[in-house]
């Protein structure tokens, strides 16, 4: 606990120790602002639905930008060498960066509420979609930070972790679209819409937590992250 | 405190570290001497956990480095090649970030960062950001960062590499003063740097211990052979007709040639006062003697020999 809680407390300052932190809340809170404003007014209702079709687009660029530098960098310039001759166990330092990122994105998050609040001083919004978009949000930009940090671990490059982690996220929000499932063979298509992310945000949207959705995103990021172990462990046998 | 037994080490089909055992006593200072490339900084990463081997154990205080790394980690500090730090940060905050993760109590971290910043001369840095320190001090930093659980054994890669000549001076003096209470072990291919600092050296050269002893006796294997120094102001091609027929010397070659003087470094056995010998050859031959000095064999000659280097060969084909 003492040695998650020593990588959390590194890494989150390191965001913030550098321009990352700053310019991705400060764009993320610009162009989800934009997006959903420029809709509100002409719509005129109380709601937020444009804000939350159009996060996981945003997400999409910026999560993978996050997460790209957590491994990566730290083999271009060799610390991770110190750092994994310490004693301290590969999931304690896979879990420690994953909490940092998290934070940083839940720090990102709750700043939006401005958007919300804006919403409900203007109109009167029905609380529960509101709710299960955050609740959604929150899920989502999880199960995309732990694919981002299991890119970083397989490269030395960060800009090779940033587009495969935008490319294994982007393939998993849209793998349960309609036009996607349209074309696959039709054993598959029923593993794909499971899949595929952008399903079960959509059914949290609409204000409806259902276990199943919950059971799916915890995967996801288990999932990642024990593969995000995986790859530590095995560079020790290069 | 170290026990290495047979220990092999495969990248695809080159072989880094080949069929390699020693062991290591507390209270010394192991130096590994070898060419870039030797296998020196493959052994220090499986010693320190980072890296597996193929085959073979390795114990350090009585854990074995694979079964029960922890416990390894914990009684080891370690300062990689060129002291690798997060430049973003700050050099007291990194300090406590080690601290943290080295399990030392709260209470004490303030005074154990207070100690390493003074043993390793840190004190005017403690204020700034790890990039803004110079090549040396992140050294220091590094060598800082290893001592601060002052751990029973120091593993130290190429400590003094890209430091300039007073740097190279304090951190082997660092290393003197910190040998006097742990186990180091330290890799170089700068030679003068073991004799100066180690109580024994390994040398390794392709994945391969070829020598382990202190310098005296590795010093004293290469005494089979005695070089000596001449320079002789007289006619080259007669000079050098003279010296082939001469039954006492091993080998010669020329090293200087001008104005009439040729120098020579003169190969042959020892113990037979060639030095003396010389001295009478160039008499005879009514030459005059410019320059006569025996040269002593030095760790050097013993390097080059066994890591086999271009001018070993020269050296020893008579």
């Amino acid at each position: 606990m003492n040695n998650i809680a020593a990588i959390f407390k590194k890494e989150f300052r390191s965001y913030f120790n550098s321009p990352i932190a700053y310019i991705f809340i400060t764009f993320f809170l610009a162009l989800s602002a934009w997006f959903f404003f420029r809709g509100f007014f002409l719509v005129g209702q109380a709601v937020m639905r444009g804000f939350f079709s159009w996060v996981p687009w945003i997400f999409l660029l910026f999560i993978p930008a996050v997460t790209m530098k957590l491994w990566a960098e730290e083999k271009k310039i060799g610390t991770v060498e110190i750092l994994m001759t310490l004693p301290i166990k590969d999931y304690e330092v896979v879990i420690g960066k994953y909490l940092a990122s998290f934070s940083l994105l839940g720090v990102t998050i709750l700043l939006s509420l401005s958007i919300p609040i804006t919403v409900a001083y203007l109109g009167e919004p029905d609380g529960g979609p509101i709710l299960g978009g955050y609740i959604g949000l929150f899920l989502m930009g999880a199960a995309y930070l732990s694919i981002g940090m299991f890119t970083s671990t397989i490269t030395e490059n960060q800009i090779i972790a940033f587009i495969l982690g935008i490319v294994m996220c982007f393939a998993l929000l849209i793998i349960g679209e309609d036009i996607v499932l349209f074309n696959a063979p039709n054993w598959i298509v029923p593993i794909f819409s499971y899949l595929g992310l952008g399903a079960h945000f959509s059914s949290i949207l609409r204000g409806v937590i259902d276990s199943r959705d919950l059971i799916y995103y915890f995967s996801v990021i288990g999932f990642f992250l024990y593969l995000s172990i995986l790859m530590v462990t095995v560079q020790k046998w290069r | 405190m170290i026990e290495v037994i047979n220990l092999t080490k495969r990248y695809g089909p080159t072989v880094a570290v080949d069929n390699v055992s020693f062991d290591a006593k507390a209270g010394e200072v192991l130096g590994f001497l070898g060419p870039n490339g030797a296998g020196k900084t493959t052994t220090m990463r499986i010693l320190t956990c980072y890296l597996s081997a193929d085959e073979g154990t390795a114990k350090v205080a009585g854990y074995d480095v694979f079964e029960e790394s922890i416990e390894v980690r914990k009684r080891i500090g370690y300062l990689p090649e060129s002291a690798p730090l997060y430049t973003d940060m700050g050099v007291i905050d990194y300090l406590k970030f080690i601290a943290q993760i080295r399990d030392i109590p709260k209470s004490q971290r303030s005074q154990r960062i207070k100690d390493v910043v003074d043993i390793c001369g840190l004190e005017k840095m403690i204020q700034k950001d790890v990039g803004e320190l110079s090549k040396g001090y992140r050294q220091r930093l590094g060598l800082a960062q290893s001592l601060i659980h002052d751990p029973p054994i120091l593993v130290l890669d190429e400590p003094t590499s890209g430091l300039d000549p007073n740097q190279i001076i304090e951190i082997r003096n660092l290393i003197r003063e910190i040998g006097k209470e742990k186990m180091i072990i330290f890799s170089t291919h700068i030679l003068p740097e073991v004799s100066a600092t180690c109580s024994r050296i390994l040398i390794i050269n392709d994945g391969q211990i070829v020598a382990n002893g202190t310098p005296d006796e590795l010093a004293g294997r290469a005494q089979g052979e005695e070089v000596v120094h001449i320079s002789i102001r007289g006619p080259r091609a007669e000079i050098e007709a003279k010296l082939e027929e001469l039954t006492l010397i091993s080998d010669f070659k020329r090293v200087k040639s001008d104005d009439g003087v040729c120098g020579y470094q003169i190969m042959s056995q020892k113990g037979k006062n060639t030095a003396e010998e010389l001295f009478h050859f160039v008499v005879q031959n009514h030459w005059s003697l410019t320059e006569l000095r025996q040269e002593a064999i030095s760790l050097e000659d013993v390097f080059r020999q066994l890591t086999g280097n271009e001018s070993a060969t020269q050296l020893t084909t008579p």
